[in-house]
């Protein structure tokens, strides 16, 4: 099964073949023909992951370099000794990434044939979905850091697009702005956010480069050094015991990957110098910044402070999309290349410290953000926000492990409900165009099928995706035995081990508000779910509203399953029955083969238990508070805790989403305008253009110019040299011509003249001898 | 008794294949032509010919296999070398554009006769000798083969009194320079006591210490040498017969001898001054004939592109830029004469020479395209709104009149580079500056040519599409584009191209 390694660039062309087929014939498929080649695509590509992961097992967990056909020499610039070929690399780290975005992937593939059905740019919508595994594979497959740029930027490319999808819808909103306006502008502000954090990644690879002089994170032929910090310790020991060895291992750092070359240099216990001209740096200094260049990478791409404001306006685009690139796979790149560089963060004391600063306040942050929503997609893009934020704060608490599977099964019920939600949303609008028909004379009043104020009561109406939502919540509330449970435990275990065992604040910085955050997550899941399925439809068209297709639910009970079992992948040790039964943190130990510090998470009864209790009592709660509002069958018009005096102020802001765009625009944007301005206005336009040009450079020249005109040209130029220059060749090549008159006579004497001429040059140095000239 | 007959090693005949295979094909065609009634097979044929030579040429220019050793053959007279085979392909490729160029034309203006193209392939294989002569007499015998059929192409169109006045003066302006050519190489025999050029250049190379009369009978021939193959070359001023014969030709003829003949010329030319009479003057250390030469060369180009200016017919507005072009070879000759010089100007001039064919023959093709039956319809009025008309001429004739200017991206621009740089290598300044400067006049009349094409309308009928013609135009137009973008083509075919013997 080893060959079956070399399989691993399908997994980035079968993809490709499928965009290029649909992007070129797509149009003569018909939407079943254009589904089923999506769908394929990607459906292929996950066998081939599988593949990959059977063939990795029979391998012995060893990690594989492949280069692909036709493509190995990618940048090579000799001169410089840059070789930068395009390499897979096959470790468990990259299948596990490979088998989320290519599986769940296919499920939102094939919830799209059903949910873009009636598109009129429906195989676009196809050919992006592909284009975009492609870079996704690419970003999680490359074997060295500029590989995976590709990808990044790839996928940020295909955000883009995608949030955009509907630039052209005709909806205008009471504001004045068109609904096409605002998703364009919402795909701009995506791409201009990630600007920066992609401005971040790109210094971090030019860092990499000076200070290691390679970009690949591993070579072909070795293995990641080392593991936990004790190995590495022990490593460094036997470097240091034997000077022999020493000279070796230094040989030997040419033909290392950058991340073996950190460990083996950051674990010797020695102080390392990296030259910057004439200023030297201490190795430490540089990884530091290396890290958080990346950790800027990461807010970009994976949605944190203070750059995850593009995340929310993202919903602009269709909700597969919202799914697949916004919740499940995409966002979380950012995660992914922290724990590729786990080696670097394991060492970056400093950084691993901001980062989890950052995750733990943008999970809090977000999620009481979430609680203040009326949008279903808001709710849920604001929880996938504060759900990046435990994945980014898990990497800074050293969890790499913990952040990986708190990734796998956040792709499993983030996608899960983001479908669901997008069911909802279906079924919303299914229901208004059927109410609209019955009602002809119906008067025309704005309805916006995502608002959770005009939905309730969809329980009945769409039982599989009601019971489907159910599961997605418990899974992101972390209840018993569902997938988040295990996951968001492990991430609070650790944080508990980093501050009691490591005795290090940011352990219990991160408990804290993490724990805070999980109950904030399952209060506006509850309430979500209490708003949209219970009580009595608030609208018409929730009256109408039916279950969506099975193209649709079928991706929601599958994906239902996997937030179910999904947790079981990494069950802690000495649990009764569950350990027995699904073996001990295997997801760890697989993962451990090649995040070197990965470790795995102790599972703590009490904390278990207590952040069960938080979840279970904010459900609790939510039910209780919003079991009123579900009896309205009208439109209801504002939130119990706005009402209540106490949360009225906090829930306002919740609502207001904290007012991060008004502070961007009033202490960012704003003062860049003015100064813009002020550039443009006054010192390019009055100053430069109308004092400079016109006065000191223009006028004096003008009157300059108007002198010489006035005189010299018009006389002297033009009446004179102008004669000899302009009028001069014509007039000598009207006298020549007339030599030519047709005689052969003439023609010959010419050539007599020319002979003497011919002659006397040549001639001319012993002629002026002998005259003594 | 007699000495045992020379094998072909001895020979070294295979070093000479590609101008034998051409001159016995085109001997085996003279006779075959009697019983080819369909003269499209006699095109055919010829350039099948034409063909299999110049993939010999190529395979000895590329060094692919050996086909013949490189040195002299034929006992002396004959030289094979890089610079010999570069010309080959040149003169080659020239014969087959214009066998390209020529047949539908001839088919449409009721000229299609067999030994028009026989002839044609002859005229190649004589300027392809003058490539490769080592000897003064083969030189002459070589300018003959070449010019011998041009006079007889020059009037192929016989009742026409324009075509047979061409030939007519073409002829005894041609026999007139040529015994220049024969008194300068008799007077060069008398002072070396040799027709060798290897052996010229010994006595040249000492001269100087040598008693005047003997210098005086090297200048002098040089000189008279310089005359006659400044003719074939049209050099200012023995450029008289050129506007005549180029409007009077038929326009495939002059498309053919305007390059043809020039790389002959050139070749010959290179030959006799560089590898034989490089003759130092007392104290100077270039060779006498350079300001000889730099004085023909300035008074060629200024003279071609200032008459130019005037040209009201295209024929005689590219026969005058014909001129012109001549003058800038003459850069490169002349700066040939400076010692160290000499292989960068060869490389220069050959370079100058492959790109100038390929723009020029297309040039002309573009105005065979557009000629009527009647050999009218070639003037400045006839071209305008050709854009429109025939959008792809019209473009092709832009990229030829960009070429010939010297604009970047064309094969003008990359001839034009070498022959500077060679006059600057040569401490030529004042040539280089006046080539910069005419070439700048010159614009003058090319553009106004793409002008009339794009920016003025006229009703002129032009002839139909033609197919092979086409092709010629599509071959030469590519050519003139790839070498402008691909200029290490030319850099790598020359870079080994070297005249000097002695060093």
């Amino acid at each position: 099964m080893e060959n079956v390694l070399t399989a691993v660039p399908l997994v980035v062309f079968i993809p490709l073949a499928g965009m290029l087929i649909n992007l070129f014939f797509g149009k003569y498929f018909g939407e079943f023909g254009v589904g089923f080649i999506g769908v394929t695509a990607s459906g292929l590509a996950f066998v081939v992951a599988a593949l990959l992961w059977a063939g990795l097992r029979d391998n012995n967990f060893e990690a594989v370099v492949v280069n692909p056909p036709l493509f190995d020499g990618w940048i090579s610039i000799p001169s410089a000794n840059l070789e930068i070929p395009w390499q897979f690399r096959v470790d468990t780290l990259s299948v596990t990434m490979m088998l989320v975005v290519s599986g769940v992937g296919t499920l939102i593939h094939l919830y799209a044939v059903g949910y873009m059905h009636g598109d009129p740019r429906f195989p676009r919508f196809f050919v992006y979905l592909n284009l975009f595994l492609v870079f996704m594979m690419t970003l999680v497959t490359g074997n060295n850091i500029l590989m995976m740029f590709v990808g990044w930027e790839g996928v940020g490319l295909c955000s883009y697009l995608l949030i955009g999808f509907w630039f052209d819808k005709s909806r205008v909103f009471p504001d004045g702005v068109s609904e096409g306006w605002k998703n364009s502008n919402a795909a701009r502000k995506a791409m201009i956010v990630n600007r920066i954090g992609d401005f971040g990644v790109l210094l971090a690879i030019f860092l990499t480069f000076w200070t290691f002089g390679t970009l690949d994170f591993y070579k072909p032929d070795e293995q990641p050094i080392g593991g936990h910090a004790e190995e590495a310790e022990e490593h460094a020991l036997v470097i240091a015991s034997t000077d022999e060895v020493i000279a070796e291992e230094e040989h030997d750092l040419s033909n290392m990957g950058f991340l073996n070359q950190a460990q083996v240099l950051l674990s010797d216990g020695e102080e390392h110098q990296v030259k910057f001209g004439s200023v030297d740096l201490s190795l430490k200094a540089i990884v530091t910044l290396i890290t958080l260049l990346m950790l800027l990478g990461a807010a970009g791409k994976s949605a944190q402070i203070p750059l995850f404001v593009w995340l929310p306006d993202a919903m602009a685009g269709p909700t597969p999309v919202s799914a697949l690139i916004h919740a499940a796979t995409m966002v979380t790149a950012g995660v992914y290349m922290m724990v590729r560089a786990n080696v670097l963060f394991h060492h970056a004391e400093v950084s691993s410290f901001i980062v989890t600063v950052i995750g733990a306040t943008t999970a809090i942050m977000a999620g009481f953000i979430a609680v203040g929503q009326w949008d279903v997609k808001k709710v849920l893009a604001y929880s996938t926000v504060s759900q990046l934020g435990f994945m980014v704060a898990a990497v800074g608490l050293g969890a790499y492990a913990a952040a990986i599977f708190h990734l796998v099964t956040h792709a499993f019920f983030k996608a899960l409900l983001f479908l669901a939600s997008g069911s909802i949303i279906h079924g919303m609008e299914h229901g208004h165009h059927h109410s609209h028909d019955s009602h002809h004379a119906h008067h025309e009043e704005e309805f916006d099928p995502q608002d959770m104020r005009t939905m309730g009561g969809l329980r009945r109406k769409m039982p599989i995706t009601y019971w489907t939502y159910v599961i997605g919540t418990f899974a992101l509330a972390g209840i018993f035995p569902f997938a988040g449970f295990w996951s968001k435990d492990e991430i609070l275990a650790d944080s508990f081990r980093v501050f009691w065992d490591e005795g290090e604040l940011k352990g219990i910085f991160a408990l804290m508000l993490l724990i805070t955050a999980a109950g904030f997550t399952a209060f506006y899941m509850w309430r979500q779910v209490s708003l949209v399925f219970y009580g009595e439809p608030r609208h018409e068209a929730g009256e109408h509203a039916s279950e969506s297709s099975l193209l649709m639910t079928l991706p929601l009970m599958i994906l239902a399953v996997l937030s179910i079992f999904g947790g079981f992948l990494n069950t802690p040790s000495d649990l009764p029955l569950l350990t027995d039964l699904f073996g001990a943190h295997k997801f760890t130990d697989w993962l451990g083969h090649s995040v070197v510090n990965a470790h795995a998470g102790e599972f703590l009864w009490w904390l278990a238990l207590g952040a069960l209790g938080v979840a279970v009592f904010a459900i609790f709660a939510a039910r209780q508070l919003y079991a009123d509002e579900t009896t309205s069958t009208v439109r209801i018009t504002g939130d119990p805790l706005a009402r209540n005096p106490q949360t009225s102020q906090a829930f306002a802001l919740a609502n207001a989403k904290l007012l991060w765009d008004e502070m961007y625009f009033k202490y960012l944007e704003n003062p860049f305008n003015v100064a813009s301005r002020f550039l443009a206005d006054r010192v390019d336009w009055q100053f430069w253009h109308d004092f400079f040009h016109h006065n000191i450079v223009y006028l004096p020249f003008d009157q300059g110019a108007k002198g010489i005109s006035g005189n010299v040209d018009k006389v002297v130029i033009d009446k004179g040299i102008m004669m000899v220059f302009a009028r001069g060749p014509w007039e000598i090549a009207r006298r020549v011509r007339r030599v030519q008159t047709g005689f052969v006579r003439i023609y010959a004497l010419t050539i007599l003249l020319g002979t003497v001429l011919v002659m006397i040059a040549i001639l001319f140095p012993d002629i002026r001898d002998i005259l003594g000239i | 008794m007699f000495p045992a007959p020379p094998t072909f090693e001895d020979l070294n005949v295979w070093a000479a294949l590609p101008v034998i295979i051409l001159s016995l094909w085109a001997s085996v065609l003279l006779v075959a032509d009697r019983f080819i009634n369909n003269k499209f097979y006699v095109a055919a044929y010829s350039l099948l010919g034409v063909g299999i030579s110049l993939v010999i040429a190529l395979f000895q220019a590329g060094d692919l296999f050996d086909i013949g050793e490189s040195g002299t053959a034929f006992e002396g007279m004959f030289m094979a070398d890089q610079f010999t085979y570069v010309v080959n392909i040149v003169a080659l490729i020239s014969a087959a554009i214009g066998i390209l160029i020529s047949y539908e034309y001839l088919e449409r203006t009721k000229l299609d006769r067999g030994e028009y193209y026989i002839l044609l392939m002859f005229s190649a294989a004589g300027a392809m000798l003058m490539g490769s002569s080592n000897n003064l007499s083969m030189i002459f015998i070589s300018l003959e083969l070449l010019s011998i059929p041009l006079y007889i192409l020059s009037g192929i169109r016989r009742p026409q009194e324009e075509s047979e006045e061409s030939a007519m003066k073409y002829f005894l302006l041609g026999a007139f320079s040529s015994s220049f050519l024969v008194y300068g190489i008799a007077l060069v025999f008398g002072a070396a006591g040799s027709l060798d050029l290897g052996e010229i250049v010994v006595v040249a190379q000492t001269i100087s210490e040598q008693e005047a009369t003997q210098r005086y009978l090297l200048l002098i021939g040089a000189g008279l040498i310089t005359v006659g193959l400044g003719f074939k070359v049209a050099a200012v001023p023995f450029h008289m017969w050129t506007p005549d014969v180029y409007q009077g030709a038929p326009t495939p003829v002059t498309a053919y001898m305007s390059s043809v003949a020039k790389v002959g010329g050139f070749a010959a030319f290179l030959r006799v001054l560089v590898t034989g009479l490089p003759i130092i003057a007392e104290g100077g250390d270039a060779a006498v004939w350079v300001d000889t030469l730099q004085i023909l060369a300035a008074l060629t180009l200024l003279l071609g592109n200032l008459v130019a200016i005037m040209q009201y017919d295209l024929k005689r507005l590219l026969a005058y830029s014909s001129i012109a072009h001549a003058g800038y070879i003459l850069i490169a000759l002349a700066a040939g004469g400076v010692p160290g010089v000499g292989d960068s100007a060869a490389q220069a001039a050959l370079v100058y020479l492959a790109a100038y064919a390929f723009t020029n023959i297309g040039a002309f093709a573009v105005v065979a395209a557009i000629e009527k039956d009647d050999s009218t319809g070639t003037t400045m009025d006839d071209i305008k709104g050709l854009a429109v008309k025939r959008p792809w001429l019209a473009g092709a004739m832009s990229v030829f009149m960009f070429s010939l200017t010297g604009i970047p991206l064309t094969a003008g621009f990359i001839g034009k580079f070498w022959v500077f740089r060679a006059a600057m290598d040569a401490g030529l300044e004042p040539l280089a500056v006046l080539g910069v400067l005419t070439s700048a006049i010159s614009a003058f009349y090319y553009v106004r040519v793409v002008w009339n094409m794009y920016f003025e309308t006229g009703d002129a009928v032009v002839p139909e599409r033609q197919q092979y013609l086409t092709s010629g135009l599509v071959i030469t137009a590519a050519g003139t584009l790839i070498l402008g973008l691909l200029p290490f083509i030319l850099e790598n075919l020359v870079r080994d191209a070297s005249l000097a013997i002695l060093r």
